[in-house]
């Protein structure tokens, strides 16, 4: 295996494989019930990401920002913090308030959280909204830092303790899709428990149409659940690649003493299999049938296209715990990965990939801290037949003249991201179907005879 | 409990940046920078730049700060080129931590260095963001530095986020083009001749206008900043006339090149019939020659019968529609409300993020009684005034497209991520078509807002109006002969013939 920092020949980043650390945060704080998530810095970055998000989801997702000018990039930004507030609450009337620093505010060095003190004191006797705080300045690491500082700094602020409920379960999804938090409830309702998923934004981000218009739309996990967070039987942290004191599953286990089950993406069958066990373990309960089936049709059609797929290459890029699932589920069809790359770079990325993976006769090279040029330099000497990974590699495929079966976030140039299935095995079916596809499809279009049976 | 349009109230900060015609005597603040916490559509001062800058394709553009700022400006725009793609990468320093408190010149200096080795750029534009602002860093002197080493124009663009409104952006992307403007000496064309300033080919709509004017026998120096060239802006002194559309983001160019060069400068719009007639009509004026006028008035004829009879389908599907009308600049709102009423929409709200006073005195003139207009404005209140007034279309960009699909509310997108040519001719009818395939579509009936408002009552399907002819439409897709004389480009390994 060969693990590289980053290109270490190339100063600039070119075309990143990343998105800034508020980015994350605003997204994990849009799925706390009634939250609106707020920047505290520039006007521009707020702006930006809604925009990032919009071009995404194609649902409505409204960011406050504090609107530093000068004055505030000089003499700090409480002034416009209190205003911005003041604002946000007469105009959204939410019930939490998910405060995001950027680099702006942290490198000025801002005390957001006498900040807000103050700001509670000059308010006596008035309902606030609840606040989170979250750190995130960009130039320490990617947006899956920040969402998974947002959800940290969620449960460190709002959960609390109690007598334990051994029908709840904490889920800590990870950044997956709306589909995917429908998906696992499904499944951790399936066996008799009652799951906190946290964050929940399959509503908000994946709603329907409307009679009248949502100041803040409709779903979340409620500030209620979340307080009972601490008194959950179990917590199902998923994702591996932040640091292990990092996520909220650490604050549930060391600050309430609830049982940290810490398992990659449930993506491929071993890897949903995990999930499986977790909840059999935490339930007492054996998986219900209806997923033992699905468990079988998926193992079924891995052997009905088996030789379509055994051998082929792929490139893989996103976040890392994607990539590390992905790399796993490959690896389990068959499929060789060879090339695995993230814009993150926690350093337990190539760790990740070896015990997502396990017996892989080969590791891929492994590169964190990647730009898109960078990954193209290095995929022109692995020869690939594939790439998966979200729709900024659209350049890298069209360039390398492969398939871009797509996955993860962002993705800007097809429909329906919102609505993707990746997790336990009826995601695994459904990306397998697609990856089969997609190589069926290129086989066929490459034929000279334009086959009709495959 | 969910808020009929009442409940949604203005905050008290920004209530003089909305007014309702007739209501009361003409009255809009605006110039002002956004409300905390009332979640302005607006972006900040590198946006500004960046989208004027952006369509130059041959410049290297870095953007010196953390990652965000350029990876959300990453292929952004649908500016086409029929050349170079260098404009579509996005370069980064990705600051660290290390940088912030260290400063950031020497990796902004290596940055440049490897980047116009790899690239070989013909000049290249250095964006600072926030943080540069405040870390301290000598944008200047860097940029001094690398231009001496490297003998290409690097040239600082003073865009930190913070300081100032997108406004603020487009006046530093004008002194930075400025840095170029009068640096080469090549022999003037001989005849009439123009630079076309403010049309960014979006979806090839510089090739579209400037194919109109060289028809008429004009001479087009130099696009700026569509399809841009830098050699071409360096001898675009040499123009007798500067035509500026999109005057809020480049006029500061203009106004510059009128004080050193003395070349007189015009505003106009290419979106609509009028505007675009009026646009060819008044530069065949300015050069008072009456061949040229008698040209122009032959490819308007030409162009507005060649489009008349689809666009009047249109207006018949689309007649006494109304629609909410919210963009950048004030120029392309003016344009929209007339196209607009040539297709029998009354526009009902009107506003922009960055009009002026005189802006918005000249919109409130166009429109009709009892429309809303708005200055800076934001989802909650955009959704409110929709919801208030009715209307069946919002012109907006992608930010504000959720806010019409919620409630079931017809959008087009007309700005700079969309990928239909809307100007000259064939963009109104692009236009028409947008517009009546989102207004007409039989999805809304299905729609909660819809069978509310209307009582569930479905209008009948109408037969769809069949999309315009195809070679027509294709017309304007087809980039023009790639210029010779410029360096080839390696991009990410493939070899981009310039
Ligand atoms: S950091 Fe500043 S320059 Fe960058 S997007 Fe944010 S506001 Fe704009
Ligand atoms: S300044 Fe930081 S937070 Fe803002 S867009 Fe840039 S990277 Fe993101």
């Amino acid at each position: 295996m060969i693990t590289k920092a980053s290109n270490p020949n190339f100063v600039a980043t070119r075309n990143a494989c990343k998105m800034c650390t508020p980015l994350g945060a605003c997204l994990a704080f849009a799925g706390i019930e009634k939250c609106l998530p707020f920047l505290h810095g520039s006007q521009g970055c707020s702006t930006y990401i809604r925009r990032y998000l919009i071009s995404h989801f194609r649902e409505p997702m409204d960011i406050a920002s504090s609107n530093f000018g000068e004055q505030a990039a000089i003499f700090g930004g409480q002034a416009n913090l209190s205003q911005g507030l003041s604002n946000v609450i007469q105009g959204y009337n939410p019930k939490v308030i998910g405060l995001a620093t950027t680099c702006l505010s942290e490198t000025i060095g801002d005390d957001v959280p006498m900040f807000l003190h103050e700001f509670a004191a000059e308010h006596p006797g008035e309902a606030l909204p609840v606040m989170i705080h979250a750190s995130t300045p960009s130039y320490t690491g990617s947006h899956a830092d920040g969402y998974v500082e947002a959800i940290r700094a969620t449960v460190a602020t709002i959960a609390e303790g109690g007598e334990r409920d051994v029908k709840l379960v904490d889920v800590l999804p990870g950044i997956v899709s709306p589909a995917d938090l429908r998906h696992l409830r499904e499944i951790v309702k399936a066996f008799g428990l009652e799951p906190i998923v946290l964050p929940d934004y399959s509503d908000r981000l994946d709603g329907p149409s409307w009679a009248e218009y949502r100041r803040i739309p409709e779903g979340g996990t409620p500030l209620e659940d979340i307080r009972r967070m601490g008194t959950a039987a179990a917590a199902l942290d998923l994702g591996t690649a932040a640091k292990d004191n990092a996520t909220a599953g650490a604050v549930l286990a060391k600050k309430f003493g609830v049982t940290r089950h810490r398992i990659g993406l449930p993506i491929g069958v071993r890897a949903s299999d995990a999930l499986f066990e977790a909840l059999e373990s935490i339930s007492g309960q054996p998986t219900p049938e209806a997923f033992v089936a699905e468990r079988g049709r998926l193992v079924d059609s891995y052997v009905d296209a088996h030789k379509y797929v055994f051998g082929k290459r792929a490139i893989v890029y996103g976040d890392e715990d994607m990539v590390a699932a992905m790399s796993g589920f490959l690896a389990e069809i068959g499929v060789m990965p060879v090339l695995c790359a993230s814009g993150g770079k926690s350093g337990t990325l190539a760790d990740a990939i070896a015990s997502a993976a396990p017996g892989l006769a080969e590791m891929p090279e492994v590169i964190e801290g990647v730009d898109f040029e960078d990954l193209t330099e290095a995929a022109e000497s692995v020869s690939a037949d594939l790439i998966v990974g979200h729709s900024k590699g659209y350049k890298l495929a069209r360039e390398l003249d492969l398939p871009l079966v797509r996955v993860g976030l962002p993705i800007h140039d097809r429909f329906g991201a919102a609505r993707m299935l990746h997790v336990g095995y009826e995601g695994t079916q459904q990306l397998f179907d697609r990856i089969v596809n997609t190589l069926l499809e290129s086989k066929q279009d490459l034929s000279e005879m334009g086959y009709t049976y495959l | 409990m969910n808020p009929t349009p009442d409940d949604i109230q203005i905050l008290e900060a920004r209530k003089a940046q909305v007014h309702t015609k007739g209501a009361a005597p003409f009255q809009l603040a605006c110039e002002k920078h956004s409300v905390a916490g009332a979640v302005s559509q607006r972006a900040c001062v590198f946006c500004g730049s960046r989208v004027v800058l952006y369509p130059i394709t041959d410049a290297l553009h870095l953007v010196h700060g953390p990652v965000g700022c350029a990876a959300y400006t990453w292929d952004i725009r649908g500016s086409q080129s029929s050349g170079p793609q260098l404009h579509r990468m996005s370069f980064s320093t990705d600051l660290r931590e290390k940088d912030v408190i260290y400063g950031g010149e020497k990796k902004c200096e290596a940055a440049l260095m490897e980047l116009i080795q790899r690239y070989q750029p013909k000049a290249a534009f250095v964006y600072a963001t926030c943080i540069v602002g405040l870390i301290g860093d000598d944008l200047e002197a860097v940029c001094r530095r690398v231009t001496e080493r490297t003998g290409i124009d690097v040239i600082p663009v003073h865009s930190e986020g913070f300081a100032g409104s997108k406004k603020d952006g487009y006046s530093a992307a004008c002194r930075a083009i400025d840095h170029l403007v009068g640096t080469s000496d090549a022999p003037p064309p001989p005849g009439p001749s123009i630079n076309i300033l403010g049309d960014f080919n979006i979806a090839g709509e510089t090739w579209l206008i400037r194919e109109y004017y060289e028809r008429m026998g004009l001479n087009v120096i130099a696009t700026i900043t569509g399809d841009g060239r830098v050699d071409d802006i360096r001898r675009s002194h040499q123009a007798q006339l500067n035509v500026v559309q999109c005057s809020g983001s480049i006029k500061g160019l203009a106004q510059i090149m009128k004080k050193d060069y003395d070349i007189p400068f015009m505003h106009v719009s290419y979106f609509g019939l009028e505007d675009m007639s009026k646009a060819l009509y008044d530069v065949a004026e300015h050069f008072n020659d009456p061949a040229m006028m008698v040209k122009a008035q032959a490819l308007v004829r030409d162009e507005i019968s060649a489009v008349m009879p689809e666009l009047r389908k249109y207006r018949e599907a689309l007649q006494g529609k109304k629609a909410a009308v919210y963009t950048g600049g004030a120029f392309k709102a003016f344009s929209l409300v007339r196209s607009l009423r040539t297709l029998g929409v009354k526009t009902v709200i009107a506003g922009s993020q960055t009009g002026n006073p005189q802006d918005y005195l000249k919109l409130e003139s166009l429109c009709d009684e009892g429309t809303v207009l708005l200055d800076d404005t934001n989802p909650l209140e955009l959704a409110k005034f929709i919801d208030q007034t009715g209307a069946d279309l919002l012109i907006g960009g992608v930010k504000e497209r959720p806010i019409a699909y919620k409630l079931g509310v017809a959008f087009c997108d007309h700005n700079h991520e969309r990928k239909d040519c809307l100007a000259g001719y064939v963009g109104m009818l692009n236009f028409a078509r947008e517009v009546y395939s989102s207004v007409c579509s039989p999805v809304w009936s299905l729609t909660p807002r819809q069978r509310r408002t209307r009582d569930g009552q479905t209008a009948p399907l109408p037969k769809p109006i069949p999309a315009p002819p195809k070679p027509y439409l294709r017309r304007v897709r087809t980039a023009p002969k790639p210029k010779s004389n410029l360096t080839p480009l390696t991009l990410g390994g493939l070899e981009v013939t310039a």
